[in-house]
C-alpha cells in the first residue's frame, strides 16, 4: 500500500484540511466524513473550550487527527506557547507551527520556524512546520525534528497554484522527511500537480471552505489528491519539450549492420 | 520619521481637483489591476467611482473571502470613566459639558465584566476619557487585569500613553489598540480639540506608533467622519495604516470608520457622510489594503450594518453601551447616540443568516 507515515502514524488519505475559513461549522464533518479526510488543522487561538456549542472541536470527528496550528505567532517563543496550550487542552500532541512576522503578505518566518520546531520536538510534539520552500531552511527543519515540512505552493489564500513549484521540487529531491504543499492550491487540479511532483501531501483551506459547495469541493479535491499520486507512483512518461518524431532518423541502425 | 512627514509631503495637494479630473474610464482600468497605488485608492474615492460603485463593491467583496473567509469577529466596548480634562466639540466627555461623571471602582468593574461575559463575547475594548489624574496609568492596568479574567482579549481605546505606558498597560494584558487621530488635517483638528492635552496632534499621531514599538499586536486606526472633507481623510488614514504597516509588519492592522453622531454639544461636523459614501470607502480600503480588516460599531444602525457585512467587514461590535458602567445599571451620559441595540444573540443570527461566521474569539494570551 501506498501510504503516507508521520509521527509514526499511517495515513491513507493524503489530503489534509483546514478549517479556518468556514463560515459554518456544521458543514465541516460532512466535508470530512466524504473526503475521507484523516489530518485536520484548527487555529488554536480560535478554540474556545468554554464555548458549548460553538467550539470547533465540536465538529471534528474523534478519529481524525488534530492538527492545532499556531495562527497568530509572531515569533518562535508565542509559538511554543500556543503549542503548549494546544496539549494542555487535550488536542493531542502534533502541532502545525506557523509564525508569521508579516501580516502584508502572510509569508512565514522560517528562522522563527525552525527555532520552534526544535525545542518542541525536543518535547516530543509530531513537528509539522508550515515554511517558505527553500532547501537549506528545510534541511534546518529536517535536523530539527520536524516529522514533515509544509512548504507554500504560493502566499496563503491567494489560490495562485504552484508559484514555487522549482523549489518545492527540489525540496522533494532532497528532503527525507514528507514534504507537504501547504497553501495557494486554488483547485483541484493544482493540488493534482503537487502529488505528481511527488508531494506527500497536500493542505488545504481557502479553496474548500469558500466554495459555494465545500462538500463538493473537498471531494473533487480528494479524487485530485487520488489521482496526482496514482500518476505519481505509476512514473509518468517525462515530458518533453519538443515533439518527438514518430518516424525516428536513426531508426535503421537497429536493424542491424548493413 | 513619523507619519506627520507623510501629511506633510501632501500639503500642497489639491485633493479635491485631482478627484474632479477620474473618469470611469480611469476607474475601469483600476478595478482590472491586481494592486493599485497610492493614486489609485485616490481615484476610488472619487464621484465617478461612485458611478461604479457595484463593480467595486464586488472586487471588494471577493478580495475580502479569500483573505478572511466569511468570518465576523464581535467584540463590545466597557466604558469605565468618563472624566475627561480635554474640550473637543463633538464629543459628549467635553470637560465644560455638565454631566454625571462616573469611574467605576474596581467592583464595578468586576460586576460589568461578569455581565458583560455572560453574553458569550470574549472580545472587549476599554474606552475612558482623558484624565491622567482620574484614571491613572495604574488604575487602568488594574482594570486590564481584571478583565482579563473574564475576556481573551483585552483592547484599549483611551488618550494616547507614552511607550514606557504602553508597554507596562500591554504587560497587564493588552494586545490591542484603537486610537482614532479623529481628523488627519491639522488646522481642523486644532479648531475641533479647544485645550487639553489632546489637542497636540503630533503626541496623538505617533501613538499607533509608540505601541507599535511596545509590542502591541493589533492596532485599529480611523477618523471621525464629517470633520473633514472624507475623501482626504480616508486617504489619510489608509496611508497611516500602510505606514505602520510597513514599519510594524507583524502588527495586524484595521480601519474603522466613525461618523459623526449625536452628541451634547450637537456638533455636526462639516458634512455629513451619506451612506453611498461609507460603502465607498469600505470598498476603495479593501482593494487598497487587503490585508486590512475593517471594523464597523454600532454608531451604525442595525439595517445598514447588516448590509455592510458582506462588503469587506471583518470586526462587528455587539450588545453595546456607550455609558460608563452601562450594563449594570440604566444612568449615565452616553459618550455618543448608538443606532443598534441589538444583543450579541441577535447579531449573531443575522450573521449566520448572511452566510457569514460570527466568531467570539480569535486570540488570547498564551
Amino acid at each position: 500500500m501506498d501510504n503516507l507515515f508521520i509521527g509514526g502514524v499511517e495515513l491513507k488519505n493524503k489530503l489534509f484540511i483546514g478549517t479556518g475559513k468556514f463560515s459554518n461549522y456544521e458543514i465541516i464533518p460532512e466535508v470530512i466524513e466524504k473526503s475521507e479526510v484523516q489530518v485536520v488543522t484548527m487555529a488554536l487561538r480560535r478554540v474556545d473550550l468554554e464555548e458549548k456549542t460553538d467550539n470547533i472541536l465540536k465538529y471534528i470527528p474523534q478519529n481524525c487527527i488534530l492538527l492545532p496550528n499556531t495562527s497568530g505567532a509572531r515569533n518562535a517563543d508565542e509559538a511554543i506557547r500556543i503549542a503548549r496550550l494546544a496539549k494542555a487542552m487535550g488536542c493531542g500532541n502534533w502541532v502545525k507551527i506557523e509564525v508569521i512576522s508579516d501580516q502584508k503578505y502572510l509569508l512565514p518566518d522560517n528562522y522563527e520556524t525552525i527555532k520552534a520546531t526544535k525545542i518542541l520536538a525536543k518535547e516530543g510534539f509530531i513537528v509539522l512546520p508550515y515554511m517558505t520552500p527553500d532547501l537549506i531552511a528545510a534541511k534546518a527543519l529536517e535536523s530539527s525534528g520536524a516529522a514533515a515540512v509544509m512548504p507554500l505552493g504560493s502566499p496563503i489564500g491567494t489560490n495562485k497554484g504552484i508559484k514555487t513549484r522549482d523549489l518545492i521540487e527540489i525540496m522533494i529531491e532532497e528532503i527525507k522527511v514528507p514534504v507537504i504543499v501547504d497553501a495557494g492550491i486554488g483547485k483541484p487540479s493544482h493540488a493534482a500537480e503537487a502529488m505528481e511532483m511527488g508531494s506527500a501531501a497536500v493542505l488545504v483551506n481557502t479553496a474548500i471552505a469558500v466554495s459555494e459547495n465545500p462538500v463538493k469541493m473537498a471531494e473533487a479535491f480528494f479524487m485530485a489528491v487520488k489521482a496526482g499520486r496514482l500518476a505519481y507512483t505509476s512514473k509518468m512518461g517525462k515530458q518533453e519539450k519538443f515533439a518527438k518524431a514518430s518516424s525516428p532518423l536513426t531508426g535503421f541502425l537497429n536493424e542491424g549492420e548493413f | 520619521m513619523s507619519f506627520y512627514k507623510i501629511i506633510e509631503h501632501y500639503k500642497n495637494f489639491d485633493f479635491k481637483s485631482y478627484l474632479e479630473t477620474i473618469n470611469e474610464i480611469k476607474i475601469k482600468k483600476i478595478l482590472e489591476k491586481e494592486k493599485i497605488n497610492h493614486e489609485d485608492f485616490l481615484a476610488l474615492l472619487s464621484p465617478s467611482a461612485e458611478n461604479l460603485l457595484e463593480d467595486i463593491a464586488q472586487k471588494s467583496h471577493n478580495i475580502s473571502v479569500k483573505h478572511f473567509g466569511k468570518i465576523i469577529l464581535l467584540y463590545t466596548p466597557i466604558y469605565i470613566s468618563n472624566f475627561c480634562v480635554n474640550q473637543c466639540i463633538y464629543c459628549s466627555f467635553n470637560k465644560n459639558f455638565n454631566i454625571k461623571r462616573k469611574k467605576l471602582s474596581y467592583t464595578e468593574i468586576e460586576e460589568e465584566a461578569k455581565k458583560i461575559s455572560e453574553s458569550g463575547l470574549k472580545h472587549i475594548l476599554i474606552l475612558t476619557g482623558e484624565s491622567k489624574e482620574k484614571t491613572p496609568i495604574s488604575y487602568l492596568c488594574e482594570s486590564v487585569k481584571i478583565l482579563k479574567k473574564y475576556f481573551h482579549s483585552v483592547s484599549i481605546e483611551i488618550f494616547p500613553l507614552t511607550t514606557d505606558e504602553y508597554r507596562k498597560i500591554i504587560e497587564s494584558g493588552v494586545d490591542g489598540l484603537t486610537l482614532y487621530q479623529e481628523v488627519y488635517e491639522e488646522n481642523i483638528y486644532k479648531k475641533v480639540h479647544i485645550s487639553g492635552p489632546k489637542s497636540n496632534f503630533k503626541f496623538r499621531l505617533d501613538a499607533a506608533e509608540r505601541a507599535c514599538q511596545a509590542n502591541i499586536r493589533s492596532v485599529n486606526l480611523g477618523a471621525l467622519l464629517g470633520l473633514n472633507f472624507w475623501q482626504k481623510e480616508i486617504f489619510f488614514t489608509a496611508l497611516h495604516a500602510l505606514y505602520i504597516q510597513n514599519k510594524y509588519p507583524d502588527v495586524e492592522i484595521s480601519i474603522s470608520l466613525p461618523r459623526i453622531r449625536n452628541n451634547i454639544g450637537s456638533y455636526k461636523g462639516i458634512e455629513t457622510i451619506k451612506d453611498k459614501s461609507l460603502v465607498q470607502m469600505i470598498c476603495a480600503l479593501k482593494l487598497f489594503l487587503p490585508y486590512v480588516g475593517i471594523t464597523i460599531s454600532t454608531r451604525e444602525n442595525k439595517n445598514f450594518r447588516n448590509s455592510l457585512i458582506p462588503l469587506g467587514i471583518t470586526k462587528m461590535s455587539a450588545g453595546v453601551s456607550t455609558s460608563v458602567g452601562g450594563h449594570i445599571s440604566e444612568q449615565g451620559t452616553p459618550q455618543f447616540e448608538i443606532e443598534d441595540n441589538r444583543t450579541v444573540e441577535e447579531i449573531k443570527k443575522v450573521i449566520t443568516e448572511k452566510g457569514y461566521k460570527p466568531i467570539l474569539k480569535d486570540w488570547t494570551s498564551f
